[in-house]
């Protein structure tokens, strides 16, 4: 003790407790922020709280107390923060009724409370985080290569001009034509429903935004032909003959054709 | 003294110039005035015809910037969201039409909605001739060569659907091997020959190009040429009416009447096809994108026409049998091979089937009106319902989706609807045709209800009849009985053993459905009597009408009769009094 006692006036005794107390409170942190390790942003331990509270009330339900999965509903573990984002602000979520498939709808939540509850659900495991803005920002992405990467893996079931279409058993690919750039980065990293996941191992971000370019492309394009039938092909197309352009031919046929009087 | 004007001097002048080289003013007096009957259903054939002349002309120009060719080129035309994507010379040169070329993108969709047309007024054009029994004897042949023309459309729009060698057309290609393939022992060599070996290849669009604007077109004008020879000199049918007989034609003078009605509406159908082509958009083929084997968009069609095909396809359980190591894919080789070469097949025999059926070796030029051949009218129902299922079945995708339902479903409705559907159609039909020709009867016997009620002096009430029009009764007695064919004997009165009794048998149990249940047509005597009878009632009517013809009287809710100088009134009445 004599020796702490006979140097406490030292003048690098300011600077040696300024280092602990820095290791400290860096230390402490660090040790606290590693619990979230997938938590882009800040989420306070409130919002997990906030978030907890609205899942107990509105998800377990079926997803079960710990999100750990009922017979009713898939485990929440792992699906990250961005699948809650989808799937709660698109109306989804919470389903309104059994079905083949979740049907979206007006939103059940506010943003606020779908944050919380997207970070009370990426509070129990690692998944992918909500996209920032920059994330879904196409800008300067090459359209033409979209749209090759689009047709390759979405056209088979959204169809090739985005318009969505049927799937099995009553299940639906939905139409992207109402699609947010960033509900479609969060579809493509979630895989709702039944789609498949594209992480950005399988599809890098820079290819993602590419496709999110070219369905934007289709979102906006006009229709150089005239009047575009739903750009469906040739079923609509045939639909308009066998009505519209049928009814005029007959049309001026009878009108021909009625006796001279 | 007649004068001529200087057109007519000029005309003729013309007239004798030419015949005088090609010998064809006889030609020329013989035939513009021959005499076509009129109805708007006689000009169905003629819409086929002139949306097929569009086709032609925009073909044409279409052949001048389309590069038949699977050459891989790098694009770089005026559609950006396609630059610099890979694709084959046949999609790159038809963006060019659609984006880089004058008035490109126009005569294309001309031509596809003409096509599209084309085999459309074909069918409808068939209906007509099918119902009205116009391919009965002696046109048997021009009926073949009309289903050979429907056959010969078919071929003609898909080949044409395929060459852009967009997404769409590259996945129908597919389908297509995969129907050749299907085929036992040649499909896979059929394939291979067809293709110039593994799919896609590098030979197929130009070999496809080809047949789509040589051969094709070819054979369907050389058989549109003897179709239309063959309506000339067999004369055309015409429906049933007052003075109209099986030895005769009723109607207007080619010159100038069936020129005038028939050049303008070719003008007419032209106009349309033109105002459609440039109005609403027809095979979009840069939102589709070029073909890759790898690619395939959901909801993916034929054009209408192929509809049924794909629906058969798509509708069809999945079976497969295995023998002696090689596959027979029962599920491919039904829908798309067996199924078609039935219908075809039955279509072109219908005529001969039905002659011999009926026994029927008349010369028929009036039109059968379809209430009276009930069992021709039902098959024809039957056989539109069954295509029509199988049409639903080749968009049970986009119907699924934009109706909410599952297209599992729409498969098991349709899978039960081909066996219940068609059978149902073909009863229901037959009985409303039956019940028509029980009015058509009654009609004779009794005129038209007016549905006025008489009361007659002595207190009796009967409802007024109105005696039949000139031309009803002429349609109505149109009809023709037909006997079925009496039942064979099994010997006869020697006792020597029939040889054919099985299939005389045969022959008269269906010639009894055809006819059997018929309603014969009243005799003339009867006929008189009935129309008689209603001019009776007429005439007990005639004081009736005198009055209400002389407008001394009005009538009142309730039913009061109001002379001049009664009170109108309730108001009026109670001033009377």
């Amino acid at each position: 003790m004599k020796f702490l006692a006979a140097r406490r006036r030292n003048p690098l005794v300011a600077l040696g407790l300024l280092l602990a107390a820095l290791v400290a409170v860096g230390g402490g942190y660090a040790a606290i922020a590693n619990v979230q390790p997938a938590q882009a942003s800040a989420s306070s331990q409130t919002q997990v709280e906030e978030g907890k509270k609205l899942y107990l009330a509105g998800c377990s339900s079926c997803h079960g107390m710990e999100a750990q999965g009922t017979a009713n509903g898939p485990t929440l573990l792992g699906v990250g923060a961005a699948a809650v984002d989808f799937q709660v602000s698109s109306g989804r979520m919470p389903l309104a009724a059994p079905g083949a498939q979740a049907v979206a709808k007006a939103p059940s939540y506010n943003e606020e409370q779908v944050a919380a509850l997207a970070a009370y659900v990426a509070s129990l495991a690692p998944g992918p985080a909500i996209p920032t803005e920059e994330d879904a920002s196409f800008e300067g992405a090459n359209v033409a290569q979209g749209g090759v990467l689009f047709r390759t893996n979405c056209a088979q079931c959204h169809q090739a001009a985005g318009q969505g279409a049927a799937l099995t058993q009553g299940k639906w690919a939905p139409n992207l034509m109402q699609a947010e750039p960033k509900e479609i980065l969060e579809a493509m990293l979630t895989g709702p429903q039944s789609m498949p996941v594209f992480s950005d191992g399988t599809l890098p971000l820079e290819n993602k935004k590419q496709i999110i370019a070219y369905i934007n492309n289709l979102q906006n394009a006009s229709s150089p032909g005239g009047l575009d039938l739903g750009r469906l092909g040739p079923v609509t197309e045939g639909l308009f003959l066998w009505t519209a352009v049928f009814a005029a031919l007959i049309g001026a046929a009878i009108w021909i054709g009625i006796k001279a009087r | 003294m007649s004068t001529t004007s200087p057109v007519e001097t000029a005309g003729a002048g013309a007239a004798t110039y030419v015949d005088q080289r090609l010998g064809s003013n006889k030609f020329l007096a013989r035939n513009l005035g021959k005499v076509f009957p009129d109805h708007w259903s006689f000009m169905l054939g003629e819409i086929a015809l002139y949306s097929f002349l569009v086709v032609l002309l925009t073909g044409t120009y279409l052949t001048l910037f389309f590069k038949p060719s699977m050459v891989e080129v790098i694009y770089d035309g005026s559609y950006v969201p396609l630059k610099g994507v890979s694709m084959s010379e046949a999609y790159s040169s038809t963006l060019d039409i659609s984006f880089d070329v004058r008035g490109g993108l126009l005569i294309r969709q001309m031509h596809h909605w003409a096509a599209l047309i084309f085999v459309a007024s074909m069918s409808v054009h068939m209906f007509r001739v099918f119902f009205t029994g116009a391919f009965r004897k002696p046109r048997e042949f021009n009926w073949i060569i009309g289903v050979v023309l429907v056959t010969l459309g078919l071929g003609a729009g898909f080949s044409g659907y395929s060459l852009p060698d967009d997404l769409l057309s590259g996945t129908g290609l597919q389908i297509a091997r995969g129907i050749v393939q299907s085929i036992p022992v040649i499909g896979t060599w059929g394939a291979f020959l067809l293709f110039g070996g593994e799919f896609p290849g590098t030979d197929f669009i130009s070999r496809l190009y080809a047949i789509h604007i040589l051969l094709i077109p070819g054979l369907i004008l050389a058989m549109v040429t003897v179709h239309l020879i063959m309506v000339f000199t067999q004369k055309h049918t015409q429906f049933p009416g007052p003075g109209r007989t099986n030895d005769n034609v009723v109607g207007y003078p080619l010159m100038p009447v069936y020129m005038a009605k028939a050049g303008g509406f070719f003008f007419i159908v032209f106009g349309i096809i033109a105002l459609v082509g440039g109005l609403v958009s027809i095979n979009p083929i840069w939102v589709f994108g070029p073909y890759t084997p790898d690619q395939v968009s959901a909801a993916t069609q034929p054009d209408w026409y192929i509809g049924w095909l794909d629906g058969a396809l798509r509708t069809m359980p999945n079976l497969e049998s295995h023998i002696a190591g090689f596959t027979l894919s029962w599920n491919v080789l039904v829908p798309a091979v067996i199924i078609p070469g039935i219908i075809f097949t039955a279509l072109g025999a219908y005529p001969f089937i039905e002659a011999w059926v009926t026994g029927d070796k008349s010369e028929h030029h009036l039109l059968d009106r379809p209430r009276n051949a009930p069992t021709r009218t039902g098959l024809g129902v039957m056989a539109i319902t069954f295509y029509l299922l199988l049409f639903i079945g080749g968009g049970n995708d986009l119907i699924a989706s934009a109706f909410n339902m599952s297209f599992n479903s729409i498969i098991w409705f349709l899978r039960i609807s081909y066996f219940v559907l068609p059978p149902l159609m073909f009863v229901l039909t037959r009985r409303i045709c039956l019940g028509l020709q029980r009015r058509d009867r009654e009609k004779l016997l009794h005129g038209y209800e007016a549905g006025r009620i008489l009361r007659l002096p002595h207190g009796e009430f009967i409802e007024a009849h109105e005696p039949l029009s000139v031309k009803e009764l002429a349609v109505i007695t149109s009809k023709t009985d037909i006997a079925p064919i009496p039942t064979p004997q099994k010997t006869d009165i020697d006792g020597v053993k029939n040889k054919k009794y099985a299939i005389q048998s045969r022959r008269s149990k269906l010639s009894h459905f055809f006819y059997g249940e018929n309603v014969p047509l009243p005799s003339a005597a009867e006929i008189e009597a009935g129309q008689a009878h209603v001019a009776a009632d007429a005439a007990l009517e005639a004081p009736l009408h005198a009055y209400e013809d002389a407008d001394q009287i009005s009538t009142f809710h309730g039913g009061v009769l109001h002379h001049p100088g009664m009170a109108a009134t309730n108001a009026e009445q109670q001033n009377e009094h």
